[in-house]
């Protein structure tokens, strides 16, 4: 389970960085977006991997191997609502900057051929 | 009766996330916006200078303060810490905002729709960056700072605002993405994000979670430098100050300084008392870091021909220094910086208004604000540049910039000279001089003298040999801020003994971090009398 999640995580985050060395700024907020994917599975399981743990334990004196950590469950939680709210803020930003400039150049306008 | 004192600590963020709250409520009543968000801000002026006085007068043991927020002892809920380095940054931030917020008052605030709230949020956001004591509520207090900083970067719409602004948003989430990396490692390697617990249980950790915990650090590192502009993460900074508004760009030079913050706080409280290779590697690469900073600064300041360019390299230059001098090390050296952190803050957010000012003289004719004006159908349009002429504004301006020029290069007789001479003493007084001291000390000179060469021509291009020049139109409201940072700056150099020992006590603070470490760890949540 280790090897698929690393993978995985190490893919998206490839995938993240290519998209945002692109020139359009919809390939770039794609990366972003993939990029706070991987960062957020990434503490995720800095919580050690773990199947079928609930995060909470109800009564006092279990042991706590038996649980899951709800300290990073809670640290992704906020990860991932300001990460959401900062992307759609370049979303605006990217669609002000197409009507400002009428094209879609991270440097707003073409390179000359 | 600490207990209500201990309420102040958390005011500071409290006051302008609420205060920007109710600013989005009141729809389009400017003055009474402004003055809500002028009275806020002095608030805040009068808030950290009671702090500064608190932390300095034996109010609290060890100078160091503890709020414990939802009354959760440390390493489990969310703790607010302020000691001598938090309320001296406060300070400055509150200072700097007073300025940046009065000069705004005949145009920028209506430049566009929510400056007051954005400007109160930015507030929040920084103030909770210098007063939090966990890695995570860090995090938090940084998005919302830079979330409000990617609204007035965008203050007075124009296409070469949105271009700078594009970029500094996509570096910015990255430099985000690379934080919560580092956060989420050290979380892994010591199970704590509290910054005290982390800084006793880094001393406990085996060989392999060592490893993870200094990975973690590094990556952690790349995100506040990308903020402070370090070499090669600042490229995106002359962009960003030479676009934005000028008081936002004032704003912006203190948000530079938040970065610093960090790594003084983390890097002096974690990792420097520990004596192993890692310290010793972290401290030189800070060093090399601030080097190759000073020396990207020093030639960009020389090939810059634009105000706003010269002002981020200024910027630049000023980062560098710092940097490369924390990582040097040594308690009075470190007080020293401190010391010149104040003095060239001040110095280029005045600088930032001027130049502004000083565009009048240039190009007379006043910047467009038409697309804003558009964009928003903002209907009471201000008069043009200004209304009344102060007399002998050119004067005024030329002395204005002269004082600038004098602290920012470090020439006698106000604070940027102290600042420089300090340093140069510590460095030399702080042990064995080698080539590296020396090395340092002569980069820090050479930036200072391409400083003058560069600001020095703009000046008499702009002052002397400008055939075309005509009085400028300044209003007092815009003349005043810059004159006010000036004045600090001033007031620096006078109470310059009192000033540094306060900074000298503050260093050796930090060199104590287990003063600090105790007083969080050591609070004892606070216990109603008539409990159950």
């Amino acid at each position: 389970m280790e090897a698929v999640i690393a993978l995985s995580i190490g893919v998206l985050f490839a995938s993240g960085v290519w998209l945002i060395l692109r020139p359009r700024t919809f390939q770039v907020i794609i990366g972003l977006l993939l990029i706070s994917y991987a960062v957020n599975l990434f503490i995720f399981i800095m919580g050690r991997l773990s199947v079928n743990q609930p995060p909470l334990a109800l009564q006092a004196g279990t042991d706590t191997n038996l649980f899951a950590d709800p300290v990073t469950q809670a640290l992704v939680l906020t990860a991932i609502v300001i990460g959401f709210a900062t992307t759609a803020l370049y979303l605006v930003l990217l669609l002000t900057s197409r009507g400002l400039s009428g094209t879609d150049h991270v440097d707003g306008r073409e390179p000359s051929a | 009766m600490s207990t209500t004192l201990d309420l102040l600590i958390m005011l500071p963020v409290l006051l302008p996330l609420l205060l920007g709250a109710v600013l989005v409520l009141l729809g389009g009543r400017p003055t009474l916006k402004f003055a809500l968000n002028l009275g806020g801000t002095l608030a805040l002026l009068v808030l950290a200078l009671t702090l500064y006085w608190l932390t300095d007068h034996d109010v609290w043991p060890d100078g160091v303060g503890v709020y414990l927020a939802g009354n959760w002892v440390a390493p489990f809920g969310i703790t607010m810490v302020v000691d001598r380095l938090a309320a001296l940054m406060l300070l400055l931030a509150a200072l700097i905002a007073t300025a940046a917020l009065l000069y705004s008052l005949r145009r920028w605030s209506r430049a566009g729709v929510h400056f007051h709230s954005l400007f109160q949020f930015l507030l929040a956001g920084i103030n909770g960056s210098f007063l939090t004591g966990d890695l995570f509520n860090l995090f938090v207090f940084f998005e919302i700072m830079l979330a409000a900083s990617y609204g007035l970067l965008l203050l007075g719409l124009q296409p070469g605002r949105v271009r700078a602004s594009m970029q500094y948003v996509v570096i910015n989430l990255v430099a985000s993405s690379f934080f919560l990396i580092g956060v989420a490692l050290i979380y892994a390697a010591c199970g704590t994000l509290n910054m005290a617990d982390l800084a006793v249980r880094a001393a406990t950790l085996d060989d392999g979670q060592r490893l993870l915990l200094e990975t973690g650090a590094a990556v952690l590192a790349i995100a506040f430098l990308t903020k402070s502009a370090m070499w090669p993460l600042g490229f995106w900074l002359p962009t960003t100050y030479a676009a934005a508004a000028p008081p936002v760009a004032a704003m912006l030079v203190l948000m530079t300084k938040v970065g610093i913050y960090v790594i003084v706080r983390l890097w002096l409280l974690v990792f420097a008392e520990q004596q192993d290779s890692w310290a010793a590697l972290s401290g030189s690469a800070l060093v090399a870091g601030g080097l190759l900073t000073l020396a990207f600064g020093t030639l960009g300041l020389l090939g810059s021909q634009e105000p706003g360019r010269m002002a981020g390299f200024c910027a630049i230059i000023s980062s560098g220094t710092l940097l490369a001098v924390i990582g040097y090390g040594g308690t009075a050296v470190v007080g020293a910086a401190l010391f010149y952190l104040a003095s060239s803050t001040l110095a280029v957010a005045a600088f930032m208004l001027l130049l502004d000012l000083i565009g009048r003289v240039r190009n007379p004719s006043v910047e467009m604000l038409a697309i804003t004006m558009e964009a928003f159908d903002i209907d009471d349009a201000p008069d043009d540049s200004a209304g009344v002429a102060i007399p002998a504004a050119t004067a005024f301006l030329g002395l204005s910039f002269m004082a600038c020029v004098l602290i920012i290069t470090g020439l006698p007789p106000l604070s940027g000279f102290v600042a420089k001479f300090s340093l140069f003493h510590a460095l030399l007084n702080a042990g064995a001089i080698s080539a590296l001291t020396l090395g340092l000390i002569a980069l820090v000179v050479v930036s200072g003298l391409a400083a003058i060469i560069s600001l020095m021509r703009f000046g008499v291009r702009v002052f002397w040999s400008n055939p075309d020049m005509q009085p400028p139109r300044l209003h007092p409201s815009e003349a005043l801020p810059a004159s006010g940072l000036l004045l600090a700056c001033i007031a620096l150099s006078i109470a310059a003994g009192p000033a540094s020992s306060y900074m000298d006590r503050t260093a050796s603070a930090l060199h104590e971090p287990q003063l600090y470490i105790e007083r969080v760890l050591s609070t004892r949540p606070v216990t109603t009398e008539n409990a159950p």
